[in-house]
């Protein structure tokens, strides 16, 4: 007898798109019941391959067997119908409809072939949130009154509530926090257990040696790896194999002087916003790297918009060099050297239609131009200077800031704030959507404008990333800061603990 | 001669100054495939009128004719593609014509003479434009709420104004501009305000600060706020100009038909909105150019002139105009995915 051919098995998959080789004859084999993992770094090609499996693209070339059998996914029902259900990064809910509705979209369950039954629809969801181990979420409420881990968890509920036979998770951890990943991961294993596939997708090694049996490693659009075991890989190896390196997380030296005895540059003092963290006090000095570490929710990103005058405080003040600046705008804080490069960069810093060099001068134009009239040489000789300093890539200031990478872009908007002069940078998840090879460079970045003189607040919810890279960290939760210490006094585990537990070391 | 085999660097400013040649050369090099299409399709539409009424298209006084009755919506035209670059829209320009025209035109005002009209024009213009700035930036409207409520109200008000009658010019030197005589070189003067009015769209869209924060605004706003640019204040200036440009392309209006109407600049939002969307401003913002949008004016007029010409009505006229817009958009979207 044969072997049983495998769940699924796309092999010589090509993908092309104007002036890209998306995928350069990619196989990948899915067996029933397994977890495998998809691994890559940005722009190796996994988004597009989980879209040709969705049936979102149609591949040049390449066979697609469901079962053994071949088959065409013409469109994303098709892959539906077969029982492939994907769950994107961006989740594509609709946030006015109920999440009853949102899980029926499209399968709603109706009486004479057109009538709606909300009431059959809000029971069937009901089951499926239980069974994903969230039953306090109301089949009823709109979606967008959801945080974005419940949302997810609406997505999820939204692909069980087909004959699912595979699941494609894309990067499902990157919004949740380590008890709601815990959840994820027990949901995973019922799901496997039951005979169901999960392709998943994550940057995070360490989830995939909990919960992967495989790994499929992608570069360049090539798989230049299939079916490895995710647990006894070495780290070593799949790193290398992703990026050609041999380095996960390289942090740079800290400096051998103090900061601590310079005057704080950056003081805030009693700061709150009802409902979303409380009075808060802290300084960074010139040279200090701050670091704020804390759990999705904790009121990171809020604190960040608040020093920035983004979004108004209910009471406290925010000083630079001593002088408060003027609540609740963003004009002021920018003029007193504030810079913000905030965690939603294409939705909140770039300007995605236009050139890096427009990208860069936005916050400076008053400086090459007389009357309004801008000087556009001058604007892209500093925009140049500015994207050399951070060796940001491609060196050619006038392409379009949508080509750069995740890193680059982010370059970008860092090149924005030095081209303005900028004192005080609030880094906002400074490394989302950057791949592991440009991580460290973005860390030496940070480390070499802190040593130049900036003061540094840094936001991000990877441990690691806080302590490798802050001289100071202050420990979050619930929008209180419940400890604070230099970071080469605390762990991950310690963090961890204080993050979670809030019991601060007395 | 210098080599331009490099890629496109359209930022760089370096465009060679000695000897016409190579300038020129330089500007087709930086012409993009949109403005080119546009250019051939106008160029197509010249020669079916050349073809089909040789004698009557080809002559100096309908050419005249056709640029004349294109500079008028191209003003308007050119103060919507910034609002709609913006992210905005602006559906009250046609009412703020008519109201700006019979405001201008009044027996009192004409008292006033020549600039008591133009004065009052364009007053007329900016003042619509600055209720429609202070609501939309300070108010928190929608545009197209708010621009639809100003459309009614500015209509109703020349209406009551004009009490539905023609307000007939009297102030010779208005009457004038309008007359051959005020020709220079065979242009009429209204042609050379719709080109002095686009030259200075031009340069203020592509090389002042004002035009960058109007694309910026209109491409992401959040970003454009938190880089620092009162997001507020652009988007109140930007109603403003088009105000402006209503109240002028008004005053043209006057000078045209010597005359102020109620029913002035009827449908006017739309062929302003169709001209930008065929130049290839994208409707969500962030993108256009004031070239794309002058040249879709010109094909617009240029339609209408040969079917007015070869005796068809305004109705086949709008079925084509439609048909022209769908067109366009389709194009356009192909050349975007392509590019």
């Amino acid at each position: 007898m044969a072997p049983e051919p495998p769940l699924l098995s796309m092999s010589g998959i090509t993908k092309s798109f104007p002036g890209v080789r998306a995928l350069d004859g990619v196989d990948l084999d899915v067996q029933a019941g397994e977890v495998h993992c998809l691994l890559g770094q940005n722009g190796a090609g996994k988004s597009t391959l989980i879209k040709v499996l969705a049936g979102a693209h149609q591949p040049d070339t390449g066979t697609i067997r469901w079962r053994g059998e071949e088959v065409t996914l013409r469109s994303p029902i098709a892959a539906m119908r077969l029982g492939i259900a994907t769950i994107y990064q961006e989740l594509d809910l609709v946030e006015h409809l109920s999440v009853a509705e949102n899980v029926h979209l499209g399968h709603e369950p109706t009486a004479a072939g057109f009538v709606v039954r909300g009431k059959a629809a809000r029971s069937s969801t009901a089951q499926l949130l239980e069974r994903l181990g969230h039953p306090e979420i109301d089949p009823a409420r709109l979606v967008g009154d959801l945080s974005a881990a419940h949302q997810q968890i609406v997505s999820m509920a939204r692909a069980l509530s087909h004959d699912v036979r595979l699941i494609v998770m894309d990067e499902p951890s990157a919004a949740l926090d380590p008890d709601e990943v815990d959840n994820l991961f027990r949901i995973v294993g019922d799901l496997t257990s039951a005979g169901v596939a999960v392709v998943y997708i994550s940057h995070r090694l360490e989830e995939i040696r909990r919960i992967g049996d495989r790994v499929t490693v992608l570069k360049d659009g090539r798989a230049v790896a299939g079916g490895l075991p995710a647990k006894t890989t070495p780290t070593r190896d799949v790193v290398a194999m992703m990026t050609g390196r041999n380095v996960e997380y390289v942090f740079p030296e800290r400096p051998t002087t103090d900061a601590t005895a310079g005057k704080p540059l950056l003081e805030v003092r009693g700061l709150a916003r009802h409902g979303e963290f409380e009075p808060l006090d802290l300084s960074v000095r010139p040279g200090e790297i701050v670091g704020l570490a804390g759990l999705v929710g904790s009121g990171r990103s809020e604190i960040l918009e608040t020093i920035y005058g983004a979004r108004k405080p209910s009471a406290g003040h925010v000083l630079v060099d001593g002088r408060a600046l003027r609540p609740g705008s963003v004009r002021a804080a920018v003029r007193a050297g504030l810079g913000l490069a905030p965690e939603e960069r294409k939705a909140q810093a770039l300007l995605m239609l236009e050139s890096v060099t427009r990208n860069v001068s936005v916050s400076s134009m008053s400086r090459f131009s007389r009357g309004g009239w801008i000087d556009r040489a001058a604007e892209l000789g500093a925009a140049r200077a500015a994207t050399r300093e951070l060796s940001l890539r491609p060196d050619n200031p006038s392409v379009p800031v949508r080509t750069l990478s995740g890193g680059n872009q982010q370059k970008a908007v860092l090149a924005r704030w030095l081209l303005r002069g900028c004192r005080v940078l609030l880094l906002d998840e400074p490394t989302r959507g950057v791949d592991v090879g440009a991580r460290a460079e973005l860390y030496a970045v940070v480390r070499r404008l802190a040593d130049e003189g900036l003061a540094v607040l840094l936001v991000s919810s990877e441990v690691p990333e806080v302590l490798g890279l802050a001289d100071r960290v202050l420990v979050l939760r619930e929008g209180r800061v419940v400890h604070t210490a230099p970071a080469r006094e605390l762990d991950e585990h310690r963090v961890l603990d204080l993050v979670m537990e809030g019991s601060p070391a007395s | 001669m210098t080599q331009h085999a490099s890629p496109p660097r359209d930022s760089t400013g370096k465009v060679p100054s000695a000897g016409a040649a190579p300038g020129w050369r330089g500007l087709m090099a930086r012409a993009d495939v949109r403005t080119l299409s546009l250019l051939g399709v106008l160029a197509a539409l010249i020669v079916i009128g050349g073809i089909t009424k040789p004698d009557e298209f080809l002559d100096t006084r309908n050419l005249q004719l056709v640029l004349t009755q294109g500079s008028v919506i191209g003003v308007v035209t050119v103060g919507m593609t910034f609002v709609i670059i913006s992210g905005g829209i602006d559906l009250s320009v046609g009412a703020i014509v008519a109201l700006a025209s019979v405001w201008a035109t009044t027996v009192a005002t004409q008292e006033y003479g020549f600039a008591g009209i133009l004065f009052t024009a364009v007053i007329v213009g900016v003042g619509c434009g600055l209720v429609n700035g202070v609501l939309i930036a300070y108010g928190a409207m929608v545009p197209f709420i708010a621009t639809l409520a100003m459309l009614a109200s500015a209509r109703g008000l020349a209406l009551q104004i004009t009490d539905g009658k023609t307000q007939i010019v009297t102030v010779p030197s208005v009457l004038d501009l309008g007359e051959r005589d005020a020709y220079v070189l065979g242009i009429p003067p209204l042609v050379m305000v719709f080109a002095v009015v686009t030259i200075i769209g031009w340069l203020v869209l592509n090389r002042t600060t004002f035009g960058r924060r109007s694309v910026a605004v209109g491409g992401n706003a959040e970003a454009a706020r938190l880089a620092g640019i009162d997001v507020r204040r652009q988007r109140l200036y930007l109603y403003l100009l088009s105000g402006l440009c209503c109240g002028i392309a008004a005053f043209m209006l006057v000078i045209l038909s010597g005359s102020g109407q109620n029913t002035n600049g009827n449908l006017y939002e739309l062929d302003a909105i169709a001209a930008a969307i065929i130049g290839g401003t994208l409707l969500s913002g962030g993108r256009g150019t004031i070239t794309g949008s002058v040249l879709g004016v010109l094909i617009f007029t240029t339609i209408t002139n040969i079917f007015a010409l070869n005796n068809l009505q305004s109705d086949v006229q709008q079925i084509a105009k439609g048909a022209i817009i769908v067109a366009a958009v389709l194009v356009q979207r192909r050349t975007a995915s392509t590019t």
